[in-house]
């Protein structure tokens, strides 16, 4: 039987996975694909959640799939700014690696 | 859903989401990411939840992930070569996604919702997107337009920002 908490310890081995990466990797686009993963790991307990709330006319929280929805649509705008920016940063330093990028660091 | 797919599709989702981080070729990166997002999709087809994992499987899978590639590709990276890793920072990093881990473990545990099973569902799902367009454009109409407006906003950015300046 799978219960609500499976789905939520997925979601959250997946989030401390992006996280991780986001902290160990230099690489920028690597950097962004997890931030991709830490997204959809926020997606799957939202639309667990929306189908653990059955409603009195039988159907599931259509909320919190909207919700997601729109995480999809603002990540996908994400990935084409941030992609925007590192291909600017790429002409101008010609890296991707944070370690070769620190203008602004204190 | 039987718990063998659950499994099956959960391991997939996190082993491949595991070899994004691992590996140190940008596009075996990016390909194991396509693999835990068509996991993902499967997930959220398990839950009944049809039109987000074809939206999943549209978006992520295909469109953000083409992206990647062709980035990745036009920029030329090749892997990583091994500098000298810096411990202190990897063993800090590790050390806090462990801790974020075993933290949401023990509030999963004692959350008493998360060991009940999921109640059955009456009303048929199959028109799925039916509901989710009139939940969309009854309560959430106005932050629907604002997200149209912003994927507006993000086009004319990145149209600007990838323009060369002229000299």
């Amino acid at each position: 039987m799978i219960t609500l908490g499976d789905y939520l310890i997925v979601s959250g081995i997946l989030f401390a996975i992006g996280f991780a990466g986001v902290m160990l990797r230099r690489n920028l686009i690597i950097i962004l694909m997890s931030l991709e993963l830490m997204l959809n790991a926020a997606n799957l307990s939202l639309v667990a959640f929306s189908r653990f709330r059955v409603d009195s006319s039988g159907l599931p929280n259509y909320n919190a799939q909207v919700f997601v929805f729109f995480i999809i649509t603002v990540a996908a705008a994400e990935v084409a700014v941030g992609l925007a920016i590192i291909v600017a940063l790429y002409r101008a330093r010609q890296t991707t690696d944070v370690k070769d990028i620190s203008s602004l660091k204190f | 859903m039987s718990p063998f797919l659950f499994w099956l599709f959960a391991l997939l989702t996190v082993v491949f989401g595991a070899a994004v981080v691992i590996n140190r070729n940008p596009v075996a990166s990016a390909l194991s990411l396509v693999v835990s997002f068509l996991g993902l999709a499967a997930l959220f087809m398990s839950l009944n939840a049809y039109f987000i994992g074809i939206i999943q499987v549209l978006v992520y899978a295909g469109a953000v992930m083409v992206l990647f590639l062709f980035i990745i590709m036009l920029l030329d990276l090749r892997a990583e070569e091994r500098r000298q890793i810096n411990w202190l920072a990897s063993a800090g990093g590790l050390a806090v996604a462990l801790i974020l881990s075993s933290q949401i473990f023990s509030v999963v545990g004692h959350l008493a919702i998360a060991h009940k099973a999921f109640p059955p569902l009456p009303g048929s799902t199959i028109d799925d997107v039916r509901n989710i367009g009139a939940t969309l454009f009854g309560n959430y109409n106005l932050p629907f337009q604002i997200v149209g407006v912003l994927v507006l906003v993000a086009t004319i950015g990145v149209v600007l920002l990838s323009k060369r300046e002229p000299r």
